[in-house]
């Protein structure tokens, strides 16, 4: 198992020596290759707390956290629009700006809690495989009832001018507007998140459901309540996860969590799920990998569009994390047993 | 005022409830969509249908959930609930006035809002009427469900019988009128739904079915029980003879529509019962299945068709082939998440099927893949100069196919290595104690299904003649690892069952394809919450997931 390991690692580092001596990318582009890692791993990051919270404190996946971070822009996409009709968007884009997250957020957030309510709390005892198929099931729902409700086209999400353009920075290195301000603000709520769940008794209260749901409940703390919660955050995290999303995409539509869904999975694992800040360092290190990693690796080796192989290696990642380190790369604090 | 909370409790809560699902299953089209299907033809369409159950069914748990069950109490809070549930439907049409709704939600039509929901009658009028139509509906409802059980079960039965008839009107049809006289089809159906007096007859012959079924039904089940073992077997040899009969002349007799629904079902049904050696018997859950599939359809592109390799070998020749790199993928891919278990294995094992779909996608690999556009004109099986060429001939491959795969299923499930699976799937720790060995069996598991995936993939791909990468991609896994849990985990007959009701189905209501998924996940949700075992489910499962809810309630 290990050689297979040992394989892949020096095929990585070929590939990099390869790469850096065919000297084809300048400074710039691997500045923008790193910005725009992070601003994309910040996003994954605030998605994968989700994930990491309710594998927590129940000890499942939930499959339809993809539909949470999908359904807040979505619905926040016609905020936005019609900001962008009034013209306020021009007079008064923070305000708006503001308006939008805080749609998207509690629509997130609602969808989260219903979620819980319906579909998982009736089966919290039930055997593994019977939550996760139900999750699949409630992620499909979710999916197409906004499809049905907003329909299948892809939207357009407006366009902020104060997030235009870049700034220089010196020796000829710029620094797009929207990267800084979606790693600010994902770090923003991420220290917030971060800072609720350590500091405040409700997030203590979390924290002791996901170490031991039995002896917190004779502790004296509500856990269907904590439950609710901890989805109620997590799906926080998501709904500003996906306006950052729709402002860096520019578009939403009904499948738009799928993908980010899986990688946010991924950057949990990576971090080692149910570990706090475990799922942060996933979320930014697997932005980096996802945005470097391809012309790293594969472009010293000549491979044709090594962009298309983007995906792959975050699947890759997932899969060696599995196999070699399935406690993550900051271990399994909240969960010491595993299935 | 003790009432008056009742009605408050029972009636208006539960129709707050309803009138937010029907609300939004009239924002999401559904009802529009399907008015476009008559089910009694100029009479009531398929979206009324629906409209009208939801109500029956929020008024029918309104006048369930009151306690004490008293006459006038159920009545009453069935009657609110009805009324509750139009009042947001009505609030729905009044805001449709003021504000174009349609800014947000692409389905909210003028034609749904002031004609679809009001049944036709347009203005306030039409308003009036929904709420009548409201506290009509919970009135009724209140009655019918004070009346004796066996009365209640009749018509409930007799008229999910005549919606199910109308609903599945095409395939009637193509029986029908493939089989017999077209006197009958024509009495029965019209070009657009059932006439009146099909209806009618549909109805009472349910009716009389049921009535007839709780009078004697336990007279034929004892009279069966108490003939002698001989004469039963005898039954059941005649009983399967015909079934044989049946699926074998199927396509012949339902036309070119239904038999290709049919391979679409068989081919669901013979991956089905691959992956539930894996998922059901090896309690490994793998979401990476389609991998093997790909592996398979791959394999007989290259090896016989013209293009890339250009061996132009015959199909036959490529099953060996395509099997033994299934099997192969699948034993290497087992290798390195023989540790996992769980949540973990089924991420990693969908990690793997998707960066074997990316692989085949990519541009890299297209001087040998083929890339985006796929592979084409790969050779149709022929024996003897038969050409297996259309969904009716390919069908006879599939049921080959499943009768092998049901063949080797059925006789592992009790054999040494299926009674090992089984205490695997049951507890890995105690299993490896009592000296399985772990490895060699799980790699087994993986090895067998991934066959059967690759022989599925071959026929697969000599029926469509040219695949594409995006045939392959996770829903083709996530549908497998649902049906065969729709059907009963470990079941041979729940995956037939399975992929029956989850891919025959839409399959036949092609026109409501835009619905398919979310009748689809809602379908599991509400599976999993009521019947966790599946539909047709394997006695042992059905057994454990029951003790282990005693158990929990107990202790």
């Amino acid at each position: 198992m290990w050689s297979i390991g040992f394989v892949l690692l020096v095929l990585i580092i070929i590939g990099s020596i390869l790469t850096l001596r065919a000297g084809r990318y300048t400074t710039v582009q691997w500045f923008d290759f790193v910005i725009y890692g992070l601003a994309q791993g910040s996003i994954y990051a605030l998605v994968a707390m989700g994930y990491t919270l309710v594998y927590g404190v129940l000890r499942m996946i939930n499959f339809a956290h993809s539909e949470v971070f999908m359904s807040g822009p979505f619905t926040a996409y016609y905020v936005a629009a019609y900001f962008y009709r009034s013209s306020l968007l021009e007079s008064h884009p923070f305000i708006c700006l503001i308006i939008v997250f805080i749609v998207s957020m509690s629509i997130s957030t609602l969808i989260a809690f219903l979620l819980e309510r319906i579909a998982y709390r009736p089966l919290r005892n039930a055997p593994r495989l019977i939550p996760l198929i139900t999750a699949i099931g409630a992620s499909f729902t979710l999916m197409y009832l906004f499809r049905g409700l907003y329909g299948t086209g892809f939207q357009a999400y407006p366009v902020w001018k104060v997030f235009t353009g870049k700034w220089a920075l010196f020796k000829g290195l710029e620094i797009g507007k929207i990267q800084v301000f979606v790693i600010f603000a994902a770090a923003l709520v991420m220290i917030a998140l971060y800072l609720f769940i350590q500091r405040t008794r409700i997030g203590k209260a979390v924290r002791s459901v996901s170490e031991d749901k039995e002896a917190a409940s004779l502790m004296g703390v509500d856990i269907d309540k904590t439950i609710s919660i901890t989805f109620i955050i997590g799906g926080a995290a998501a709904g500003a996860a996906g306006v950052l999303y729709a402002l860096v995409f520019k578009q939403v539509f009904f499948m738009m969590g799928f993908i980010p869904g899986i990688k946010a999975f991924t950057a949990a694992v990576l971090g080692g799920i149910g570990n706090i800040p475990g799922a942060m360092l996933g979320g930014l290190l697997l932005g980096l990998l996802e945005s470097i990693g391809p012309a790293l690796f594969l472009d010293g080796y000549n491979i044709v569009a090594p962009y298309q192989l983007k995906d792959a290696i975050a699947f890759l990642v997932l899969v060696l994390v599995l196999i070699f380190r399935p406690t993550g790369l900051l271990g399994e604090r909240l969960a010491v047993k595993k299935a | 005022m003790e009432q008056i909370r009742a009605i408050w409790r029972y009636g208006i809560k539960v129709g707050i409830i309803g009138g937010l699902v029907l609300v939004l299953m009239a924002l999401i089209g559904m009802i529009e969509v399907f008015t476009k299907r008559q089910v009694i033809a100029d009479f009531i369409s398929m979206g009324h249908v629906l409209y009208l159950a939801a109500g029956l069914f929020v008024c029918y748990m309104a006048a369930k959930r009151t306690k004490p069950a008293k006459p006038l109490w159920v009545i009453s809070s069935s009657f609110f609930a009805g009324l509750t549930t139009t009042f947001f439907l009505v609030l729905l049409i009044i805001l449709g006035r003021y504000i174009n709704l349609r800014m947000m939600f692409i389905n909210a039509s003028d034609l749904l809002l002031n004609n679809l929901l009001t049944f036709g009658v347009e203005g306030n009028s039409g308003l009036l009427l929904l709420l009548y139509v409201g506290m009509f509906t919970g009135l009724i409802t209140g009655f019918f469900y004070l009346l004796p059980n066996v009365v209640r079960t009749v018509i409930l039965w007799s008229l999910a019988g005549l919606v199910f008839a109308g609903v599945l009107q095409d395939l009637f049809r193509s029986i029908l009128t493939n089989n017999f006289p077209n006197i009958i089809s024509e009495w029965l159906l019209t070009s657009d739904g059932l006439t009146m007096k099909g209806a009618f007859a549909i109805f009472i012959i349910i009716a009389l079915v049921i009535i007839s079924w709780s009078i004697k039904g336990e007279g034929i089940k004892q009279g069966w029980q108490n003939l002698p073992k001989k004469q039963q077997l005898t039954w059941r040899t005649v009983g399967t003879i015909i079934l044989l009969v049946i699926i074998l002349v199927a396509p012949w007799r339902l036309g070119l529509f239904m038999s290709e629904v049919l391979t679409i079902v068989g081919l669901y049904v013979l991956l089905g019962l691959g992956l539930n050696i894996v998922v059901g018997y090896a309690g490994l859950l793998d979401l990476g299945y389609v991998a093997f599939f790909a592996i398979g359809a791959y394999v007989t592109a290259l090896i016989t068709s013209p293009e890339i390799m250009n061996l132009n070998w015959s199909l036959w020749a490529a099953i060996p082939f395509a099997i033994f790199f299934g099997i192969l993928a699948g034993v290497l891919l087992g290798v390195p998440v023989l540790k996992m278990r769980g949540d973990y294995l089924a991420i990693a094992t969908m990690g793997f099927g998707e960066i074997i779909r990316l692989l085949v996608l990519s541009d890299a690999l297209r001087p040998f893949l083929g890339g985006s556009q796929g592979i084409g004109k790969i050779a149709k099986p022929q024996i003897l100069g038969f050409v297996f060429k259309g969904p009716q001939e390919i069908y006879y491959l599939i049921i080959a196919g499943c009768l092998l795969v049901i063949f080797v299923s059925w006789r592992l499930k009790d054999s040494r290595i299926g009674r090992a699976w089984k205490a695997m799937r049951e507890d890995e720790d105690v299993a490896q104690a009592m000296g399985i060995n772990l490895v060699s069996n799980k790699l087994l598991a993986f090895g067998t299904g991934a066959g059967f995936a690759a022989l599925s993939g071959v026929i697969f791909g000599s029926k469509i003649g040219s695949i594409y990468p995006h045939s392959f991609n996770i829903m083709v896994s996530i549908n497998i690892v649902c049906l065969i849990i729709f059907g009963g985990i470990g079941s041979i007959p729940g995956v037939i069952v399975g992929a029956a009701a989850l891919i025959g189905l839409p399959e036949l209501l092609r026109e409501f394809a835009e619905y398919r998924f979310l009748v689809y996940g809602i379908a599991l949700v509400a599976m999993m919450l009521i019947r966790p075992e599946g539909l047709w489910p394997e006695e042992a499962h059905k057994r454990e997931l029951h003790e282990g809810t005693a158990k929990e309630a107990t202790g």
